[in-house]
């Protein structure tokens, strides 16, 4: 029995109708398309009276197909299938032919658009016609969450979701949580202290009831699908047992190996070998740094367990927890099991390499430094106890030049994006200096000043006009040194004229780069990523927070670059995606998925068991199956399609060479009719 | 036993560089140093100007068609690589070679000015490119004198390296190639500051106090970092920084009296080629102290 099928043919406003005639495509779809029993155009489809119109005439017509004429599917198949919900129909059979993105918009002539779109229409009444219902697939929900990272971005999300009562695994891998954030001295545009704003949260986060921590720790696996992930968590080897150290810092006083750069402080100040980050650190527990540590260095050397070294035990005697101590030399990397249902990745940023601007040199000259330096120097928190002091001499520096855009909107260094956090972070780097040093002058290189945010422009205004920065409109071309002084050459574009300042410090805006790892990191989670490694959203407009992956949501810096506020929204965004998610015991997904084919026996399945489709699967969704016989011996082994984590995407069917894979909603027959509708007409 | 197969490179000595013109030191001893350590140099026959400073600046079709004259000269009597030394003409025969191979119309255009076809096969070597390429062992092998605590800047100003995208030559912002050489003659490298900043070059006669604080830039830093002597291998930048020195002295009060030496004519003395054979006195700036360090 043919089905009876309903177009609709949507203005779009003028979007659609000002380049393509819809009367006449709703005309001609009737005319020749035998089947069609009702056309109509409308002016917003997607509207409420458009939805109304289409629930109406699916019950008034007894329409068994409906083929809607108008935006891409990505925009409101979604809308649509729920409005034929409403009427009875089952959703899979609406399907939407796309006459605005790829042909009204593209074709300025009315004519030409008009035959595309019913061209098009016609495409879609025949895949119509083929549809079948499709009944979504339930997935059950483990209420637990991961989140990745914890910076500002994970700790914001991890005490949303903690505190809407689910449980949140936390993975840092270094020592302390607190991320960048953690570092920095003040915040833009309001000048509070970032480590008031930021150590209670990390408090609050470390003694939720809800949150468990794991940091010094790394993702080794990720398997499974939405709601039903399982992750495998490397806890590196800590050397210390978090239960029985108190944190009394008798081991770190006492460590020989004091000239070991402090990451924390961007190397403007030393460490030892047993350590904790930072004095706020969460938690506040020593960690040994097996690479710079004299005991492992001769362990490695003799080839000998580390506990056997004679070479320097003074951390472990140092010790005061007994019986047993709380330093673990011989410990090892742990590796636990964890079952999630969501994951967010907050996994941040790094700043541009130092090395990489020869003209600036290249990393060479103690006084260049960059702008992360230049908040542990301006920290009261940091190695000159919040004082300017310039790092070869410890002089406080009378002329400081800020160059801005360092990496940032420079292909040639291989970053072409702006960073969009510098020009707020140079105009408060020019105000703590000011404040710190009054007599002091600083001067800043810009292109342009990106200020856009709340307070943001007169926050950068103020720098200049009330806190007497200069800015110069131009590029700097060379720093070199000149005796102790660095000779700054620049040009000021805004009077045409070259500029020579002879600074005592210079600060670099560097860029906000991807982390080194973000790649393979991507690949072990399945997401996908842009071209500067950033992780990719679903969708830039509409799902900011979403990953390619169903499940993995992101948050922060590691998507691209962002200033606190903004990262602290999106945390919240994705947190509340994911607080959504657990809040179902089950799950309903898309049923578009693909089937690799069974028939009855002797042949089972026409999969030949190649395995192709396993290679080419970006989502790691195909399984194998052994068929077995009644004895339980092993007739077959076949592919399988694992419903849950496969996204619907084709590559497996395209793949087949055996033709035994078909993609529900996309089988061949359906595509061929569509096919069949251009060709043959 | 296997036999190397001589290498024949076409030279091209442009005008500045060529017998008889202001330059002309530097062309002898590139000749005087292939001629001892290889590889064997041929003149491209009835070459012409590239086509710098006024063409180029002037006229692209033009000064493209007079250096693919030069390219396609050298293509017709086979070779495969060109050697320009003077940095100006490497780069205008390099550039003029990318905008043939990327627009069809120009190619065919300047194909029908010099009459001539134009493949695009040949590789233009800079002076510092053929040393690395074909004489460093050579050099390492027959040095027959040690410079006694000579320490060398080597200079590359902006011709050699720029446009980084077309010419990639080396670090555009910190190149080493030089220093390479340098230490290969037994002299000391110097590290300093402005080895790839401006002379000024066609500047000196137009705007000549700019490039007089250009040039007084950098022999300033050149000489604080305890250079002895500086080594170029533009005839543009020798002139600047030589030919001007004596201006540039008085102009901002300082004594700099530093030999500003060919890095051809450095491999040369180690060679022990004879100074005057090449060139080392036709220098305004007296090189004698170059000269004897080598004794």
């Amino acid at each position: 029995m043919g089905k009876k099928i309903g177009v609709f043919v949507c203005h779009c406003g003028t979007n659609i109708s000002a380049t393509v005639d819809v009367e006449k495509v709703a005309e001609e779809t009737k005319k020749n398309n035998p089947g069609v029993s009702y056309t109509t155009t409308y002016k917003y489809m997607c509207s409420d009276p458009g939805q109304k119109l289409l629930r109406d005439k699916i019950k008034e017509e007894g329409l068994t197909g409906v083929v809607i004429a108008a935006c891409s599917p990505k925009m409101h198949e979604h809308t649509f299938r729920n409005a034929a919900i409403k009427s009875g129909l089952n959703p899979y059979h609406v399907e939407i032919s796309n006459i605005r993105e790829q042909c009204s918009w593209v074709h300025p002539d009315k004519p030409v658009g008009t035959e595309k779109s019913t061209d098009l229409v016609r495409m879609m009444t025949e895949k119509v016609r083929k549809d079948k219902s499709l009944k979504p697939i339930k997935v059950h929900v483990t209420k637990r969450a991961l989140i990745i990272g914890g910076g500002i971005a994970g700790i914001q999300a991890a005490l949303d979701i903690a505190d809407g009562g689910h449980e949140v695994i936390m993975v840092e891998r270094e020592a302390s949580i607190g991320g960048h954030m953690a570092q920095l001295s003040e915040t833009f545009p309001t000048l509070d202290c970032s480590q008031c704003i930021m150590t209670p949260k990390m408090v609050e986060a470390a003694q939720h009831d809800n949150i468990t921590m794991h940091t010094w720790s790394e993702i080794e696996s990720i398997t499974g699908y939405l709601g039903n992930f399982d992750v495998k968590i490397r806890k590196k080897a800590r050397s210390v047992d978090l239960d029985l150290c108190t944190g009394c810092s008798s081991c770190w006083q006492v460590c020989p190996c004091k000239k070991i750069k402090s990451e924390f402080d961007m190397g403007l100040a030393n460490r030892t070998a047993i350590y904790i980050p930072f004095p706020q650190a969460i938690p506040s527990k020593p960690v040994i740094d097996r690479e710079n540590c004299i005991l492992f260095k001769d362990a490695r050397k003799k080839n000998i367990k580390p506990n056997d070294s004679k070479v320097c035990r003074k951390c472990i005697d140092a010790c005061p927890i007994a019986p047993v101590k709380a330093i673990d030399y011989n410990q090892e990397d742990e590796i636990i099991d964890v079952k999630v249902g969501a994951i967010i990745v907050a996994t941040g940023f790094r700043e541009l390499e130092d090395g990489l601007y020869g003209e600036y040199g290249g990393g060479k000259y103690e006084d260049v430094i960059t702008g992360m330096q230049f908040e542990r120097l301006a920290s009261a928190s940091g190695p000159t106890d919040g004082k300017i002091k310039r790092p070869s001499d410890g002089k406080e520096p009378e002329i400081v030049v800020f160059i801005q855009c360092v990496g940032s909107r420079d292909p040639s260094k291989g970053c072409s994006y702006c960073s969009k956090t510098c020009c707020m972070y140079t105009a408060k780097h020019t105000m703590l200096y000011k404040h710190k040093v009054h007599h002091g002058h600083a001067f800043v290189f810009y292109i342009d000043i990106r200020c856009a945010g709340k307070g943001y422009e007169e926050f950068s205004q103020r720098a200049i006009e009330e806190e007497g920065a200069t800015y110069l409109r131009g590029r700097v071309s060379r720093v070199y040194k000149k005796g102790d002084k660095l000779i700054v050459l620049g040009a000021d574009t805004l009077t045409g004229s070259v500029v020579e300042i002879e600074a005592d410090m210079v600060v670099l805006a560097s860029a906000m780069k991807a982390q080194d790892d973000a790649e393979q990191f991507a690949q072990k989670l399945s997401i996908q990523y842009d071209k500067d490694k950033f992780f990719s959203e679903m969708h830039p407009k509409l799902k900011p927070v979403e990953s390619s992956s169903a499940g993995i949501f992101l948050a922060g810096t590691c998507q691209g670059p962002k200033d606190i506020p903004e990262t602290v929204a999106q945390a919240g965004a994705a947190a509340s995606k994911v607080l959504a998610l657990l809040s179902s015991d089950e799950l309903e997904r898309e049923p578009v998925v693909a089937r690799v084919d069974r028939q009855l026996p002797p042949v089972f399945s026409t999969c030949i068991g190649c395995f192709y489709c396993q290679k080419v699967c970006p989502y790691s969704a195909i399984e194998s199956e052994d068929i077995k016989a009644r004895d339980g011996s092993v007739i077959k082994t076949v592919a399988r399609v694992n419903e849950g984590l496969c996204q619907g995407c084709g590559l497996c069917a395209a793949t087949c060479r055996s033709k035994s894979i078909e993609l529900d909603g996309f089988n061949d027959e359906q595509i061929y009719a569509e096919i069949n509708a251009v060709e043959f007409n | 036993m296997q036999i190397k197969e001589k290498t024949r490179i076409g030279y091209y000595p442009g005008c500045a560089i060529t017998m008889g013109s202001s330059s002309e030191e530097y062309g002898t001893s590139v000749l005087r140093v292939a001629e001892a350590i290889g590889p064997e140099l041929e003149e491209i026959h009835d070459w012409n100007c590239c086509g710098a400073s006024s063409a180029h600046a002037t006229n692209h079709k033009l000064s493209t068609a007079l250096s693919i004259r030069n390219i396609s000269l050298a293509e017709q009597s086979g070779f495969k690589e060109i050697l320009a030394p003077c940095p100006m003409c490497s780069q205008r025969l390099i550039i003029s070679q990318k905008d043939v191979a990327d627009d069809e119309e120009l190619k065919k255009d300047v194909e029908d000015a010099i009459e001539m076809p134009c493949n695009g096969d040949v590789k233009i070597l800079n002076y510092l490119e053929l040393i690395k390429n074909y004489c460093m062992d050579e050099i390492a092998e027959k040095r027959k004198k040690t410079p006694k605590d000579l320490k060398i800047a080597s200079y590359y100003g902006c011709l050699l390296l720029r446009p980084p995208k077309v010419l990639q030559f080396d670090d555009p912002e910190n190149p080493t190639s030089m220093e390479e050489i340098v230490e290969a003659t037994g002299a000391i490298s110097v590290d300093w500051e402005l080895k790839t900043n401006c002379c000024g070059g066609g500047f000196t006669l137009s705007r000549t106090d700019i490039v007089l604080k250009l040039t007084n830039d950098i022999l300033e830093c050149a000489v604080d970092a305890g250079a002895d002597a500086i080594a170029v291998a533009c005839p543009m930048c020798h002139a600047n920084l030589d030919m001007r020195q004596k201006k540039i002295e008085k102009e901002y009060n300082r004594k700099f009296n530093i030999p500003i030496v060919y890095i051809s004519e450095l491999i040369g003395l180690a060679l022990d080629l004879g100074p005057i054979s090449l060139g080392l006195n036709k220098h305004f700036i007296d090189t004698e102290s170059v000269v004897n360090a080598f004794a």
